[in-house]
């Protein structure tokens, strides 16, 4: 960009072509202005018509999701979504991406991944007190891969850790297709009385404009922009647009902002996020439909000599913008500066709904409000791959002739299949002292202290298979939603919503729009037949290198609820002596299996289409067998297979000398038995004596229930069939190889 | 006889001290701001909770153990009153001089947040007297600047005064000679890098039993 170019300089089409804008969006600024918008303004539009803040080729397909539920007290369209608890008490939870900017600088682009996520959180008057994480990492041929790991997770953990929100769940999933484009993805659930919720409002003509927190440098600045295109091995070289993440002062920030609150100073406030203090004020006036005058001047700077564009667009972190009346001026700043943090009013709230900003005196943007809130929507082109029926071919008689062995030892090279140990104990998942079980539990159990009496638990999940929505996107996203809901049944909870992590390659490849609205039916199609609703989101297309698309990854966030005080169930063998029992089809498909992957070196086959009205009956089987108070363990089974969820349970095992005994019935397919992926297929262990209670319970349920064996103490795992033996391993080796596999990329 | 917890700026664990104290020691709580310079005097406890104050940016606990109520804790400590630090608590008192060595990087230079069993070394203090010598203790740790370190003189005063109250099992962090936790030598000051409050009423209850000698010290025990 030439030097000559000011603030209010008469912007071109070559220039708005420059800073990512059409044509045709230019001419509907030009038209709607009556002139040409100045180089400020023009960068206004290029953050706020970008993909990432706009959602011009996502945002009318959101209509599909079903967002009304009894709970539900806030649906998509704000910081996050928020639901009903009971007894006052709400929850608001969401799940971003911070994707482009963790390729970047891994460390810097997962912290403030968190730190985002936790503002959305907070700002809407909610204390945070769980978060997860989704990360996809790329192949580990590629000489980066271990130190975006490395990064991606001390940065994760450092932020959290400090802030004080406990990491409690989480998804890691390896695969090629991730290794220019990794995904970060991190959700955050606060806990916030329904009749205290703080919303993006800049409500109240006379109002004052205030901002807080850190100072405004000149980081991020066209960020958003950044995170609407795909990469080139060029944008590597893009490092000065990531910003860098103070936990510290986030968690002055946030103990500062909720008393501010609770003192009643506040009107409304948005955290300055992508497209910094631009999104914030336009959105927060077009919610209130009023106008905003802002003096640049007031905005308190680290580097001299900013122009109002870089002011604009700024994403420095741990800053937020908030309206409060002007007596309540003096109060608000005397808590900020309680937590050492400055306020500043910038602003007033005026009528009209236009904004106009000055500097040195002079306007350098007046523009309406909803010409920058209310982009021109893009019209994609969607169409199915060619090869789709070539994807769903599985050379299942390649599979037959190869020994059960062999097939089984592929499997356990794996890198999916292995312990996070490394990984998640860099976070803390304890603080707050409301994490119940562990953080490799199928979901996390959190308590809520804030009820008195009443202690309620939540469980939380994030998860996504990538390589079933790459064969058949609608079975990606209808399986993203059954897992959660399935691991969430099997620690003793009921779902009762969802946020989405929409990853995408670019839209304008009509392929990746076919994938995006395919799972968005099956994303659909699952919350229709669970009854629970989608109350907030988050898009992140242009997940690409080079042409080459990321697997589409709708990633989702579930909470569910369990509102009584049984124990929970088990989730590892807590015992050598324990019977064993498949819940579900005795068969899974193989289409789309991990063993399938691990075998063929690539994905293929149809994955088997979830039994919806079966998930159901499964998930009620899974309360009522609570709620017999009965001793057992469960778990669910989904990557690798049953035997993957086995020895799981038996690596989680109090018990090193742990053995697992399993008779397959005859007539049945061994691959399909042990190795298949068909959801909704749960393991039991449990007690003998418990045997027939279970079984009736499954019988009245209406889910299948098939003894498959046992544990004992002899530290292998023998499998028959009709009498022969087909399988030996020996458990601690197992152990070893599963436990170290993440070793080489860990420091 | 009531128990204070101080909040630092960025103090993290102080909510989850309060909490546990109050609603499962039976203690009666007040929570003390690191600006103020409150009279102490009819205080028994003092806690400085885990966190990160002041992000740990300079050195762990540096920057807090100047803090304006420092003075009136190290005041309340001479005059023989309890002062329990834990995690960043517990650097924050080997920062302001009130306990032998220092907190350094953990060796793995990684956080490690994990349930670790402790070993009673002393019965003889105020924080360990319902315990038995040689008997263990599961708690939690959470931390990346664990690795407790002394000098050899430092150590051999430590150990001739029985001021080791905690040593690790599976040492986690690399401290010197397994050290967790130390008093100073009246023993009314204590730090340890593990969580007693994470340890109350939830998973695990090992933490208790910290609570249970501070009780019976200050004769709240029925």
């Amino acid at each position: 960009m030439s030097q000559q170019i000011t603030d209010t300089s008469p912007s071109t089409l070559e220039l708005a072509k420059l800073l990512g804008l059409s044509s045709t969006e230019y001419q509907h600024v030009c038209q709607s202005l009556k002139r040409a918008p100045n180089y400020a303004e023009l960068s206004i539009f290029s953050a706020m018509f970008s993909e990432h803040c706009s959602y011009k080729s996502s945002k009318k397909f959101f209509k599909r999701f079903p967002t009304q539920g009894k709970r539900v007290i806030q649906g998509p369209g704000e910081n996050a979504g928020i639901l009903d608890i009971g007894e006052g008490w709400a929850v608001a939870f969401k799940m971003e991406s911070h994707n482009h900017p963790s390729f970047i600088e891994p460390y810097q682009g997962a912290a403030t991944g968190v730190g985002g996520i936790l503002r959305d959180i907070f700002t809407m008057g909610a204390r945070p007190i769980a978060s997860m994480n989704a990360l996809c990492f790329g192949s580990l041929d590629y000489e980066r891969t271990s130190s975006i790991v490395n990064g991606v997770v001390k940065g994760i953990g450092d932020y959290g850790n400090c802030v004080g929100v406990p990491t409690v769940a989480g998804q890691t999933f390896f695969h090629p297709c991730y290794t220019r484009n990794p995904l970060v993805n991190a959700f955050t659930l606060g806990i916030v009385k329904s009749n205290e919720i703080y919303l993006g409002y800049a409500k109240g003509i006379g109002n004052t404009v205030v901002y807080v927190g850190a100072k405004t440098g000149r980081d991020g600045v066209h960020g958003a922009t950044m995170a609407s295109k795909e990469f080139s091995i060029e944008k590597e070289l893009e490092r000065p647009t990531v910003q860098v993440g103070d936990p510290f002062t986030e968690k002055l920030l946030l103990e500062a902002t909720l008393e501010a609150m609770k003192a009643g100073v506040i009107v409304g406030i948005q955290d300055m996020g992508a497209a910094g203090l631009t999104s914030s004020s336009f959105e927060m006036a077009h919610r209130a439909k009023t106008g905003l005058e802002i003096n640049l001047d007031k905005i308190p700077t680290r580097e001299s000599g900013m122009a109002a564009f870089e002011l604009l667009l700024s994403e420095s972190q741990e800053r937020m913008l908030l309206v409060t009346s002007p007596d309540k001026v003096d109060s608000l700043k005397r808590i900020y500066e309680k937590w050492d943090l400055h306020a500043e009013e910038i602003g007033t709230v005026i009528s009209g709904n236009r904004i106009q900003m000055t500097k040195a005196e002079k306007i350098v943007v007046d523009l309406p409000v909803e010409l920058v809130t209310e982009p021109l929507m893009a019209e994609r082109a969607s169409s199915p791959p060619v090869d789709l029926k070539q994807r769903w071919f599985l050379d299942r008689n390649r599979m037959l002739v190869a020994t059960l062995n062999s097939k089984f030892q592929t499997l356990m090279e794996e890198i999916n299949f292995a312990n996070p140990e490394k990984l998640i104990s860099q976070y803390d998942s304890m603080v707050g002292n409301r994490t119940l079980g562990s953080s490799q539990d199928d979901a996390a159990v959190i308590r809520i202290r804030e009820m008195g009496e009443k202690e309620i638990r939540l469980a939380v999940k994030a998860d996504c298979n990538p390589r079933v929505s790459w064969l058949w996107p609608r079975e990606g996203g209808r399986r993203a939603v059954a897992e959660c809901a399935m691991n969430l049944a099997v620690r003793g909870s009921e779902p009762i919503g969802i946020t989405d992590c929409l990853n995408f390659g670019s839209p304008e490849n009509p392929e990746v729009m076919w994938q995006f609205c395919e799972s968005i039916e099956g994303i659909s199609e699952s919350c229709d037949a669970l009854k629970i609703p989608v109350v907030s989101g988050n898009v992140s297309f242009y997940n690409e290198t080079d042409g080459k698309p990321i697997y589409p990854t709708p990633m989702i966030g579930m909470v569910g609820i369990i509102e009584d005080k049984l124990a929970l169930p088990h989730s590892n063998f807590y015992s050598t002596q324990l019977e064993l029992a498949l819940i579900g089809p005795i068969e899974g498909g193989l289409g789309g299996s991990l063993m399938a992957s691990s075998w063929f070196k690539r994905e293929c086959g149809q994955p088997e289409e979830t039994d919806l009205a079966m998930l159901e009956r499964m998930l009620k089987f899974c309360q009522r067998l609570r709620k017999k108070k009965l001793t057992y363990a469960a778990h669910d089974i989904s990557d690798g297979g049953l035997v993957c969820s086995l020895l799981e349970m038996a690596f989680h095992s109090p018990y090193d000398c742990t053995g697992i005994d399993l008779h397959i019935p005859s007539e049945i397919d061994v691959d399909k038995f042990l190795f298949g992926e068909t959801i909704p297929r749960i393991v039991l262990a449990y007690d003998p004596i418990e045997q027939v209670d279970i079984e009736n319970t499954a019988s009245q349920a209406g889910v299948k229930f098939t003894h498959i064996g046992n544990t004992n103490d002899l530290s292998a795992m023998n499998i028959r069939q009709g009498g022969a033996q087909v399988l030996s391993a020996h458990i601690p080796d197992l152990k070893a190889k599963w436990t170290q596999k993440w070793n080489k990329f860990f420091r | 006889m009531k128990a204070g917890v101080i909040t630092f700026p960025g103090s993290n664990c102080d909510d989850d001290v309060v909490d546990s104290l109050k609603k499962v020691g039976g203690f009666d709580v007040e929570r003390l701001w690191h600006k103020d310079t409150p009279d102490l005097s009819s205080f028994a406890l003092v806690v400085l909770p885990g966190g990160f104050s002041y992000g740990d940016y300079l050195r762990c606990g540096a920057m807090a153990a100047r803090s304006p109520i420092m003075e009136k804790v190290k005041n309340f400590s001479s005059k023989g009153g309890f002062v329990l630090g834990i995690c960043n608590g517990f650097q924050i008192l080997c920062e302001s001089g009130l306990l032998p060595g220092a907190l350094a990087r953990n060796l793995s230079l990684n956080f490690i947040c994990k349930d670790v069993t402790v070993k009673i070394e002393t019965v003889e203090t105020p924080w360990t007297r319902s315990t038995e010598k040689n008997t263990t203790l599961t708690l939690p740790i959470a931390h990346g600047e664990g690795r407790f370190v002394i000098d050899n003189d430092g150590y051999e005063e430590l150990v001739k005064n029985s001021q080791i109250v905690l040593t690790y099992q599976n040492n986690p962090n690399g401290s010197t000679h397994n050290i967790a936790g130390v008093c100073n030598k009246n023993n009314n000051v204590f730090g340890l890098m593990p969580h007693p409050e994470r340890a109350t009423d939830l998973r695990i209850h090992d933490g208790l039993k910290i609570w249970s000698s501070l009780k019976i010290q200050l004769g709240l025990h029925s």
